[in-house]
This record gives C-alpha cells, sequence and structure tokens, in this order.
C-alpha cells in the first residue's frame, strides 16, 4: 500500500484530498487540525527527511498554503503534504517536535509569510533583521515602500522606512 | 614618473621623480584587498587571484583578513539590506587612502534583482566607488582590467580616483590577450 493511501485510511476525515503533483510526487492535503498527528503517522512510515517547509499566499482565497516536502530514504519515495490555512489567522502546529529539520524551516516561513507554528521553541525572524514591517512573500506586501537597515550601539539591527536614517 | 628604461643595464641608475609620484607608485602597486566576498562574484575574485591569472603580478596578491590591513575592497556579489550597515563598518574601519571596486551587476545597480525588498540597489548607495566592473559575474580578466583602471587613478596626479567607466571596446581588448 503506497504511503498516501494509507494515511488516508488511518486519518479519513483530516485528509481532503490524494493525488499526485504535475511531476507526479504523491500529494496529501489535509486539514490543519490533524497536521500534528499525521506528521508523526508520516515519520512512523517512514519518511524521516523533511526536505523543505514553504508556502504560498492565495489573497483571492484569503488562504495561505503551507507545504511540507518529505523524503523516504529507505523507500525511496516522496510525499508532499499540503495544509491550507485562513490568512488572517494563520496559525499551524509547530512539527519541530518530529523533524528538528522544522526549527528553521518554520521560521523560514514565518518570516516570509507570517505563518505562526505553535510550540515553535523559538519563532523568531531568519533572514530578514527582527524590526522588519511585514512579511515580504505576502501578495499584499507593500513594494513601494522600501525599508532600511542600520547598526545599532549593540550590533542590533534597526529597520527604518527613512533612507536619511537607513546606513 | 620617468620610465625606467635603464633601470637593469646601469647606464640610467638616477631616477628623477618626486616624493609624491614616488608615493602613488608605491601605494597603485600595493593595494591589499580585503577577503570579502558575498555571493557567486567572489568565486571570479577567487579565480583572478590564484595562479591563472595571477593577480599578485600587478602587487595585489595578499588579501587581507582585517580591514585594518587593508586599502581596497572588491565587493564581489549581491549587497543584501541587513549586509548593508556591516559593509559601512568594514570599509570606515580600513586604512586611508582606501578604494571600493564594485565587481559585477548586483554590486553596481541591483543587477537581477530589481524591485525586490531585500537587496540594495547599487553599493554606491553606501559607499564611494572608485570602479565599477560590469559583468554578471565579469571574467577575472575583467576584475585584472578594473584593478588596472583603478590603479592609473591613482598614479595620475588628479589625487582621489574619479569612477572610471569602461567600454565594450577596453573589455574585449582584455579578453582577447
Amino acid at each position: 500500500m503506497s504511503a498516501p493511501t494509507d494515511l488516508q485510511e488511518r486519518f479519513p476525515s483530516a485528509v481532503l484530498q490524494v493525488g499526485a503533483l504535475d511531476d507526479g510526487l504523491p500529494l496529501l492535503c489535509v486539514s490543519p487540525e490533524a497536521l500534528a498527528s499525521i506528521a508523526a503517522a508520516a515519520k512512523e512510515l517512514g519518511f524521516d527527511y523533511l526536505a523543505c517547509i514553504t508556502g504560498v499566499d492565495y489573497p483571492s482565497d484569503d488562504q495561505i498554503e503551507v507545504i511540507y516536502n518529505l523524503y523516504n530514504y529507505h523507500r525511496r519515495e516522496a510525499l508532499v503534504i499540503k495544509v491550507r490555512i485562513p490568512r488572517g489567522v494563520a496559525r499551524l502546529p509547530s512539527v519541530s517536535g518530529v523533524w528538528r529539520a522544522a526549527l528553521f524551516l518554520e521560521r523560514e516561513t514565518y518570516d516570509l509569510l507570517g505563518v505562526h507554528f505553535e510550540g515553535h521553541p523559538e519563532l523568531k525572524r531568519i533572514l530578514l533583521p527582527e524590526p522588519w514591517v511585514g512579511h515580504p512573500l505576502r501578495k499584499d506586501y507593500d513594494m513601494n515602500r522600501q525599508q532600511f537597515v542600520s547598526k545599532g550601539p549593540q550590533g542590533e539591527d534597526i529597520v527604518s522606512f527613512d533612507p536619511q536614517e537607513g546606513w | 614618473m620617468a620610465p625606467l628604461n635603464h633601470a637593469k643595464d646601469g647606464l640610467g641608475s638616477i631616477v628623477m621623480t618626486t616624493v609624491e609620484d614616488f608615493l602613488r607608485w608605491g601605494q597603485s602597486n600595493s593595494l591589499w584587498p580585503l577577503t570579502f566576498g558575498l555571493a557567486c562574484c567572489a568565486i571570479e575574485m577567487m579565480s583572478a587571484q590564484d595562479s591563472d591569472y595571477d593577480m599578485a603580478r600587478f602587487g595585489s596578491e595578499i588579501f587581507r583578513p582585517t580591514p585594518r590591513q587593508a586599502d581596497l575592497m572588491i565587493v564581489a556579489g549581491t549587497v543584501c539590506k541587513r549586509m548593508a550597515p556591516r559593509i559601512k563598518t568594514l570599509f570606515e574601519q580600513m586604512a586611508e587612502p582606501r578604494y571600493v571596486i564594485a565587481m559585477g551587476a548586483c554590486t553596481i545597480n541591483g543587477g537581477p534583482y530589481q524591485y525586490t525588498y531585500s537587496v540594495v540597489q547599487g553599493v554606491d548607495k553606501i559607499i564611494p566607488v572608485d570602479v565599477h566592473v560590469p559583468g554578471c559575474p565579469p571574467t577575472p580578466e575583467a576584475l585584472l582590467q578594473g584593478l588596472i583602471k583603478l590603479q592609473q587613478a591613482i598614479r595620475s596626479r588628479e589625487g582621489r580616483p574619479r569612477p572610471v567607466p569602461f567600454s565594450p571596446a577596453e573589455l574585449s581588448e582584455v579578453s582577447r590577450s
């Protein structure tokens, strides 16, 4: 039995869709409430490598899609898990307890898309400076207002919209 | 300064020059770059330094790991906004007189990273640039050409070198040789 159908049988109400991406990778769309238990079950099935967490903003649907790319090194198969959450309260359970790689990947998704991962031990920005305003990969991020970064006396980052205050 | 035509045959053992010219000549032939690469352009910069292109021919072989001992900053790669204040600090820590070569499209005006939230649109927004070396990435020959342009500017009597523009003809001349 393939891993997606296995997971679908174990979580019949939480798995919304089983399919495949255009390039043939098996796809599993799940509901956000069951993400933590499905992640743990996928790890038990042998998906021990979390390759990537990324996200897409769909403002027309008022939703954000978070995508988990998993890989099973023993059976050499991949699995893609997609979760859709509302844009306004973008919250998801953290999977950092299942895969430690999620510690950085969730911070990146939080940094660029503003998804809050509950249970993450240190959820702060990883690429942009901490006082940065907004999350740039959201479609409503205002690209016309440039932000400028300068360095404070303690080496901390200072962000300003005024180019005179920046660098 | 007078050319050293007879330097080795013993006929002309006296060279007339001024102290100022001599200092400029020495300065232009002992540029110590800062070990400092930001992105893929740094690979070409390393290539310009190693034995194939041998930047040491022009007295510029000693890449210094600290800005206190360097007087040339080759900004090789994309300048992110978060890196910008650090670059400025490094520049201010360098010994005077100090020079900057902006290497590659990203460093000149942001290059392929136009209309982004995170990339500085040209390093000359934060520090003064003496020579721009275009390319994505520039070849090691182009970087050497930029270095030679900088040396010529230092040797000239105009004081601090102005930014020296490149023409495509000059570039092809260098890559042919």
